[in-house]
């Protein structure tokens, strides 16, 4: 029975981890709205300070800890400044979305300085064991359980004592109110962002040093698990926060006890959609809402899109189409063939986040379903690669609109979080369940793509093949927002609560939505398992789903054509100005912050 | 008994608690066929959330909501959107992004037939097929209906009609008001109610909302109005209906509601009804 101990008193002491970045979440949640999605990254910038003052500076454990907060602090106020301040009067969509892109560019800037290898983070403290009731407990349990504690007590006071602290509190409960009574929203946000950062610091140093280990993929994983925990204990709600965050370490330590390590992020996605089925507003309130707020402005950037005659269009396509008949490089073509299946992805997005305001981040695992469907039938059911391509959008189509729907009555950024979620949870599955999808070794061997019996293997007809399937998937999608249907996705978008009492059920659209998003996705996805001939369960990744973001936005969003411009310019630009590849990632999150910024219309405006 | 009969919306005991506070405290209403009823009462009396709780957006605590005799207490608003009733909100919920011609075509949503072709499960997957194919039926209907809503956004004279493919967010507030009531007699409702629809409009366009719903009230329509201009409510309620803490203090014909000392102490405050009595008899 000790190892029962051993894992009560693990699941304690990475709860109190989750604890020290969930109540930076609600306390951000609670003055402005906002699921602060770059908290991850200040947790990650957070465990590389630390390993740069014990490792190069070698500096005595407190001052670590000190330094860790003040740097933390510091980039958290930046973020507010900088990142979300200009944002203030936007649409609702922007400081989403800018989040999203801060969290991005710090995340590479991280692996850029330091690579993406994993360190080594010694803990400072003596390795020594004390016998405790059933188990034992080391001297790093005691300090992140006294971290824990004092952050919590030094919180405490600071929202009931100061001044400072009750402004929190106010413009928590009531912004308006709060502004109208002379409370300075601004260094409200500065406070809490500063504190929100310096917790998460600290808690990125903790985890650090418990595991002895720190590399660039934390981020995420620390947003989310900061999300569930605080959502679990219900949106901005600071003392929920802390013991949602007790809660899901000891899901994920228990079930890690009885399923093995691979199943703990499992554990706390499936905690996520439990909770957000269940008790969209946590465990501690009741299920039943109070009257919606009235919702002022909008939810994408209002604008007039930019009217590209019919001519215009059809001209642009004649001139891709005929391109492979002229000298041109392989290269080129190649280049063009992942705009045209990036563009696919960007279609089906640019519906669901941009027609439908879904704003997804993991389309990507839309994409694995397709590419995973589309190569096992044609691998081992033997069914031909054309008609294999089509099972793969029907079934990212089925699969994809029956895993989000759970979240179909959740609003703005609790869907970007739950499709996170999803998105890690299909990743999760296809990594474990090996008897179908292989593991962790992946599909090798797919058959090359085929039509009606002939191969497709030159460039030229590879291209006009992705090219011809994005361009009847454009049409289809035009042709569907010109349609009842159109409207009805683009009202549920500006105001679900009006959409509903004029009949419009939000399941039934929002499904529709991702049915016809999850065909053009699984259909990229497909395509490309095929060219590739080896996929993994990690060759369609949260990076893919990021760019995705990033062209729909750049494109206008739910803007059709604007999909496919910024499909190739995102794709096409890069390789014009041969940027390598580690520093694309950090350009497509600087593109997708200034366009939030300064042109959330995008390119072509939105629809 | 013989009231129920007749009425088309009635309200047992209805209430509503949030937390502590009773928004709407065990509210009997009935409204019979063609009649309009008006709600007053200072602001925070209950009135809106009466309105949510009839229209399907929230649920009460206790007390039924009939609509024609059948119990629709609990029902989705989609539900009560597709059995004809429809309203218009308090701030003005427009499609900010859509077309004043698409907003209003939402209101006819219940009606289209391409929406639900009527085979279970699949329905859906119908829908997205016909709004693909657009077969001539599905595009006939689409015409009819948007002749349908010009001659809706006729009845506002030249506010609405110029700006038909603008976009609602860059509406006037007044004319997103226009809009929303548009959007609600494009439902064809049998019920129809209206949160302040005035609110914000200087004396000329109050008065020409005034003539509307007085046309809407001699076409027949049923009308539930929340209204807080009492000339207004004067002259189109059949009855009134005055709410103070969720409670319902006075309900009858205009003249004899006004002068009730409980209305007049609700809106002025104690101690202050002796100079509001003068003052409404002057």
């Amino acid at each position: 029975m000790s190892s029962w101990f051993d894992y009560t008193i693990n699941g304690l002491i990475i709860g109190n981890v989750y604890a020290l970045v969930a109540v930076g979440l609600a306390l951000i949640f609670g003055v402005s709205r906002l699921i602060n999605f770059a908290q991850g990254s200040i947790y990650l910038v957070g465990a590389y300070i630390g390993w740069v003052a014990v490792v190069r500076l070698h500096t005595p454990l407190p001052l670590t800890i000190i330094v860790v907060a003040a740097a933390a602090a510091l980039v958290g106020l930046v973020i507010e400044r900088f990142g979300l301040r200009p944002l203030q009067n936007s649409v609702r969509i922007a400081p989403l979305l800018a989040t999203i892109g801060i969290s991005f560019v710090l995340d590479q800037l991280v692996m850029l300085t330091f690579s993406p290898n994993p360190r080594a983070l010694p803990s400072q403290l003596p390795d020594v064991r004390f016998q405790l009731g059933g188990g034992t407990i080391g001297p790093l349990d005691l300090l992140i359980a006294g971290v824990g504690i004092t952050s919590a007590l030094l919180l405490f006071v600071f929202l009931r004592y100061s001044k400072l602290g009750w402004a929190v509190r106010a413009a928590s409960q009531d912004r308006d109110a709060a502004m109208q009574m002379g409370v300075d929203v601004n260094r409200v946000n500065q406070a809490v962002f500063g504190i929100a950062a310096a917790l998460g610091g600290v808690s990125g140093m903790l985890v650090g040093m418990y595991y002895n280990q720190i590399d660039t993929a934390m981020s995420l994983q620390a947003t989310l698990k900061g999300v569930v925990a605080e959502v679990v204990g219900g949106a901005g709600n600071v003392p929920g926060a802390v013991i949602g965050s007790l809660l899901l370490g000891l899901v994920e330590s228990y079930g890690v006890a009885v399923f093995g390590t691979s199943y703990r992020n499992l554990f706390a996605f499936l905690l996520l959609v439990v909770v957000l089925v269940l008790r969209p507003n946590g465990l501690f309130i009741s299920p039943r809402q109070a009257p919606p707020e009235p919702l002022t402005g909008t939810f994408i950037a209002p604008s007039r899109p930019l009217r590209i005659p019919r001519w215009a269009l059809a001209v642009a396509g004649a001139i891709f189409a005929v391109l492979p008949l002229f000298p041109v490089s392989f290269y080129v073509l190649q280049t063009l063939i992942n705009a045209w299946l990036l563009g696919m992805l960007a279609l089906s997005l640019t519906l669901v986040a941009g027609t439908m305001g879904q704003v997804s981040l993991g389309h990507a695992a839309l994409l694995a379903i397709g590419a995973y469907t589309s190569a096992l039938l044609s691998l081992t059911l033997n069914v031909p690669v054309g008609l294999a391509i089509i099972g793969g959008g029907l079934m990212s189509a089925a699969l994809g609109t029956l895993l989000i729907s759970p979240s179909f009555r959740l609003r703005g950024h609790y869907v970007s979080i739950a499709t996170l979620a999803i998105g890690e949870i299909v990743a999760l599955v296809i990594l474990n369940w090996e008897s179908v999808t292989r593991g962790p070794i992946g599909i090798s061997g797919i058959p090359p793509l085929t039509l009606f019996g002939y191969d497709l293997i030159s460039p030229s007809s590879v291209y006009w093949f992705s090219l011809a399937v994005m361009v009847v998937l454009a049409l289809l999608q035009g042709r569907l927002l010109t349609s009842h249907l159109g409207r009805s996705f683009r009202a549920i978008r500006d105001d679900d609560i009006a959409a509903r009492a004029y009949g419009l059920s939000l399941n039934r659209y929002k499904s529709l939505a991702f049915i016809f998003g999850g065909f053009a996705a699984g259909v990229s996805g497909g395509i490309a398992a095929h060219l590739y001939s080896y996929i993994n369960h990690e060759t369609f990744n949260t990076q893919q789903s990021i760019l995705a973001l990033t062209v729909v936005i750049l494109g206008g969003l739910g803007n059709v054509v604007g999909a496919i411009v910024g499909s190739v310019a995102l794709v096409g630009l890069p390789e014009v100005f041969r940027i390598a590849a580690e520093y694309r990632i950090l350009i497509y999150g600087i593109v997708l912050l200034l366009l939030v910024r300064f042109r959330p219309q995008g390119l072509l405006g939105t629809i | 008994m013989e009231k129920q009969l007749h009425s088309m919306l009635s309200l047992r005991g209805l209430t509503r608690r949030f937390g502590g506070l009773t928004a709407v405290d065990t509210i009997d209403l009935d409204l019979a066929k063609g009649e309009l009823i008006s709600i007053i009462g200072p602001n925070g009396a209950g009135k809106t959330t009466l309105f949510n709780l009839v229209t399907g957006l929230d649920r009460p605590d206790a007390g039924t909501v009939s609509f024609e005799g059948q119990d629709i207490t609990g029902l989705s608003p989609e539900r009560l959107a597709a059995e004809g009733i429809a309203r218009t909100f308090q701030l003005g919920r427009v499609f900010g992004n859509l077309s004043v011609m698409d907003n209003v075509l939402i209101g006819a949503h219940t009606r289209l037939r391409a929406v639900k072709p009527a085979v279970p499960v699949i329905g859906p997957l119908l829908e997205l097929g016909l709004a693909l194919l657009r077969p001539a039926s599905v595009k006939a209907e689409e015409e009819q209906l948007r002749e349908e809503v010009k001659a809706i956004l006729a009845r506002f004279g030249e506010r609405l009609l110029p700006r038909i493919d603008q976009p609602a967010y860059s509406l006037s507030y007044a004319n997103r008001r226009r809009v929303e009531i548009a959007r609600a007699l494009a439902l064809k409702p049998r019920l129809l109610l209206l949160d302040e629809p005035t609110a914000g409009m200087n004396p000329t366009e109050t008065a020409e909302m005034q003539g509307l719903v007085a046309e809407l009230k001699a076409e027949g329509l049923t009308i539930l109005l929340i209204e807080h201009k009492l000339e207004m409510v004067m002259r189109l309620s059949d009855r009134v209906i005055v709410m103070d803490e969720g409670k319902k203090i006075a309900e009858g014909p205009g003249e004899q509601v006004r002068t009730d000392p409980k209305v007049i102490e609700a809106y002025l405050g104690h101690g202050l009804s002796g100079t509001a009595e003068q003052e409404s008899a002057a």
